[in-house]
């Protein structure tokens, strides 16, 4: 745009009037069009349809060697560092364990405060005091805790509003997901799955906390589902919701996915498909109800969790113009699904599988249990997990973190239910080759790694969703849990357990620049801007590390 | 000559939950040295196995290093040295510490105890002797110390093995000694580089990502390569340790596996 001279000071004003104003609030409106304003990270996707990539390509395949490191926010919280940050007009807020919040000047990585929220001592979590991250609607923040509130968080002033409970820590119900914020509510689900729990989502208000609509994710008497569970195994049936939903504002639906059944081991104690574990539903914004459900592990046997994030795209598939799905399970599948009406469009294994032979018209698996003592793919942490994939529109490849080469041996045993006690029915370990190797487990945090590739190793996969096939494959030694975020600019970033932070390309693989940041990946790498200026956050081992092009 | 179980896929107890997770880092407490020739079968092994996996799990974890300060499968504990501590702790708890007293039957306490001694192996049936008898054998009649060293002491050929007993179980290195190459773990294996530069480098393998390797070579120095300097890099397969298991008598092989896991340099 080409402004008369006389007008570009006043313009010049109106921007930082506009900036400054809208600093102020974040309308649902604004959360609607966040692609609009790519210099924001507003949701923890970065945007409803949970692509995780950034309109901004400043950063470009040709300068990425330029990238330097600007600042880092060091986290005297030891542990996995989940979370990926939100930024709105220069504020970064992001948590770290167990429910902190940091507000931080996202251009020199200097903090304007810190809200600590007090865990109760009943909270219990399978898998360490882990959180993923905010809400923001307004002018507050929102975030689900360890002991399974969620508080409302005024986010100039980063002091708390309201506080309510969701579920009860005493019986396993906790949050570590990070809330989404849809029209005029605050959406969010508890996790637990090897406590008993049963799981449900729920939608609040964002002035009061009182809760306006709950969804139970193991269907009680009289509820569509239930028959799926014959017996009253329902009652802990698990359906945990560890990870944030995606939104279609133009169906007003919201898509969960659903974490594994309990017991997590041993499906012949709860006979039937257990919906809607191991589950995508589409439940509708406004009133919670559920619009369709697609199960991707029916009865399963291999805590197969399905809350990776749903990757929305509107694109042509196979012809058609098609509102998409994209989907890659935890089961080592990777779906693509109608998302107006669930339908089951395409489907097939993107990792060595064994436990189903395929999946039938219908998309549902074809069951191979294999014999005791035998060894299962993918293994129990999956083919991939809850770590964030991206959908890029420029290449139309969808991208994953996947596990290789990497299967367990799982074993049922009988189990009683003990009110806030872990309720799993078995176990499973890792398949090794020779007795007594270690094997890649929940994390690393030591720079040795004891382990090696034969017990499975991380890759990016680059896949074609039309064709189901690989278009690329960039294998890592170790394995990975790291997001990936894809640029407009056609880069692709991502992370590992050894420490390394990539910058790929995303149309061939191809290593473009790293660097050795030493401490395990565990977030998704996002990106925003101040004043032009393109900046890529990612967080490694206990720090968060941003950076930008050399000046 | 006994004979143990070797299953064809061995298994590490994994987490038996659903999402990535932390365990703190913790630094080690140096545990008690096992003392005593017990023999732990593997029925009880078994039944502590199916008690630990419905109860102990929730907060000691698949590895059994939930807990700061203790890791149950390498024998690091807080309060107990030997097997009764051990059962006194479950049955009382730890009030000041959030552990709650356990009513177990007396078959499911030996189980329990069983099952933390064998390092959550149930692969095996393990026996550990007497530690001075088993670093005498160490020293002299197993010659151990012509390949491995101990405290400084000794060749850098095989593993150092000053803090074995927490890097191994009991059953994994019983297993070792009657069996070394079934034993030899791949992170430990034998390398050999040769460089684009054609420099051929032998040594072992300490630690490797996408990009580089580090290796202790024959001469005991510490070697970081990049894998684009590399024009191939092997490992041995097989270990070049020999089988004990003609070589020692069986009370000797318990009193060295006794031994062993009281090496606990952290």
């Amino acid at each position: 745009m080409t402004l008369p001279a006389f007008v570009r000071p006043l313009a010049a004003l109106a921007l930082v009037a506009s900036a400054w104003s809208a600093s102020a609030q974040v309308t649902a409106d604004r959360l609607r069009r966040a692609s609009d304003e790519p210099q924001n990270w507003l949701t923890y996707s970065g945007t409803y349809a949970s692509q995780r990539h950034t309109l901004l390509r400043e950063i470009d395949p040709g300068n990425v060697k330029n990238l330097e490191l600007k600042w880092v926010l060091p986290n005297q919280v030891f542990g996995a560092w989940q979370a990926t940050p939100l930024v709105v007009d220069g504020v970064m807020y992001v948590t770290q364990r167990p429910n902190d919040v940091l507000a931080i000047d996202a251009k020199t990585g200097r903090a304007f405060w810190q809200y600590r929220y007090t865990v109760s001592p009943e909270a219990r979590v399978c898998c360490g005091a882990n959180n993923r991250g905010l809400a923001i609607l307004g002018s507050t923040l929102f975030m689900g805790t360890l002991d399974g509130h969620l508080v409302a968080i005024d986010a100039a002033a980063g002091r708390p509003l309201w506080n309510v409970a969701v579920g009860n820590p005493a019986l396993g119900y906790s949050i570590t997901m990070a809330p989404l914020a849809v029209r005029d509510k605050i959406l969010v689900g508890v996790g637990g799955g090897e406590y008993g729990i049963r799981g449900f989502v729920a939608a609040f208000d964002p002035a009061s906390g009182k809760e306006l609509w709950r969804f139970y994710t193991v269907p009680g008497p009289g509820e569509r589902g239930h028959d799926t569970w014959k017996t009253d195994a329902w009652k802990t049936g698990g359906g945990s919701v560890w990870m944030t939903p995606s939104y279609d504002p133009a169906l007003n639906l919201t898509y969960w996915g659903i974490g594994n059944p309990g017991p997590d081991w041993n499906p012949e104690l709860r006979p039937g498909d257990n919906l809607y574990t191991d589950s995508v539903i589409a439940l509708d914004a406004d009133t919670g109800a559920l619009k369709w459900h697609f199960q991707f592990t029916p009865n399963d046997a291999y805590d197969y969790d399905s809350v990776q994030v749903a990757v929305l795209a509107d694109i042509t598939y196979r012809g058609a113009p098609t509102k998409t799905m994209m989907w890659a399970n935890r089961n080592g599948f990777f779906y693509v699904l109608n998302r107006e009406t669930g339908a089951f469009l395409s489907g097939a294994p993107f990792v060595k599988v064994n436990w189903a032979s395929g999946l039938d018209a219908q998309g549902r698996p074809i069951a191979t249990p294999q014999p005791a003592g035998q060894p299962t793919w993918p293994g129990n942490q999956g083919g991939t997990n809850w770590y964030s994939p991206s959908f890029s529109p420029r290449t139309g490849l969808f991208y994953l973190s996947a596990w290789e080469g990497y299967a367990s041996i799982y074993r049922k045993e009988p189990a009683t239910y003990i009110p806030g006690r872990n309720f799993a029915g078995g176990g499973a370990a890792v398949a090794t080759p020779v007795p007594g190797a270690p094997g890649p487990r929940i994390g690393r945090y030591t720079p040795v790694n004891d382990w090696t590739d034969l017990t499975g190793h991380g890759a990016v996969i680059a896949l074609d969703p039309q064709t189901l096939q690989r278009k690329w494959t960039f294998p890592q030694y170790d394995v990975t849990d790291s997001g990936i975020l894809t640029t407009a600019s056609d880069l692709l970033f991502t992370g590992g357990r050894e420490g390394y932070f990539y910058a790929l390309d995303a149309r061939s693989g191809t290593v473009l620049w790293k660097a050795s940041l030493g401490g395990q990946v565990v977030n998704g790498p996002m990106s925003y801007a101040i004043d032009g200026k393109q900046y890529i956050a990612v967080i490694s081992g206990n720090s968060l590390y941003t950076f930008g092009l050399r000046e | 000559m006994k004979s143990f179980p070797f299953p064809a896929f061995p298994v590490i107890p994994a987490f038996p939950a659903a999402a990535i997770g932390a365990l703190l880092f913790c630094g080690a407490v140096l545990g008690a040295q096992t003392d005593h020739g017990v023999q732990y079968s593997q029925a009880d092994i078994a039944a502590g196995y199916r008690v630990y996996s419905s109860t102990c799990v929730q907060c000691h974890g698949g590895y059994g290093d939930g807990i700061s300060g203790v890791d149950l499968r390498r024998g690091v504990f807080r309060r107990a040295n030997t097997d009764d501590d051990l059962a006194r702790v479950i049955t009382t708890g730890v009030p000041g510490a959030g552990m709650p007293p356990f009513k177990l039957d007396p078959a499911e306490l030996t189980g329990i105890v069983a099952f933390i001694r064998a390092g959550f192996d149930q692969t095996a049936s393990v026996r550990v002797g007497d530690v001075a008898r088993g670093g005498a054998v160490f020293d002299g009649k197993g010659g151990c110390v012509s390949c491995h060293r101990v405290r400084g002491r000794g060749a850098l050929a095989a593993p150092d093995l000053s803090g074995i007993g927490l890097l191994r179980t009991v059953a994994s290195l019983q297993r070792s000694l009657l069996d070394p190459t079934s034993g030899m773990v791949p992170a430990n294996r034998p390398l050999r580089v040769v460089t684009k530069g054609g420099d051929t480098i032998e040594g072992r393998r300490l630690n490797e990502d996408t990009y580089t390797v580090q290796l202790l070579d024959a001469r005991g120095r510490l070697r970081s390569l990049a894998k684009n300097d590399i024009r191939t890099l092997t490992y041995a397969t097989t270990s070049s340790m020999p089988s004990y298991a003609s070589r020692l008598t069986p009370d000797e092989i318990a009193d060295l596996v006794g031994y062993l896991a009281s090496l606990r340099e952290p």
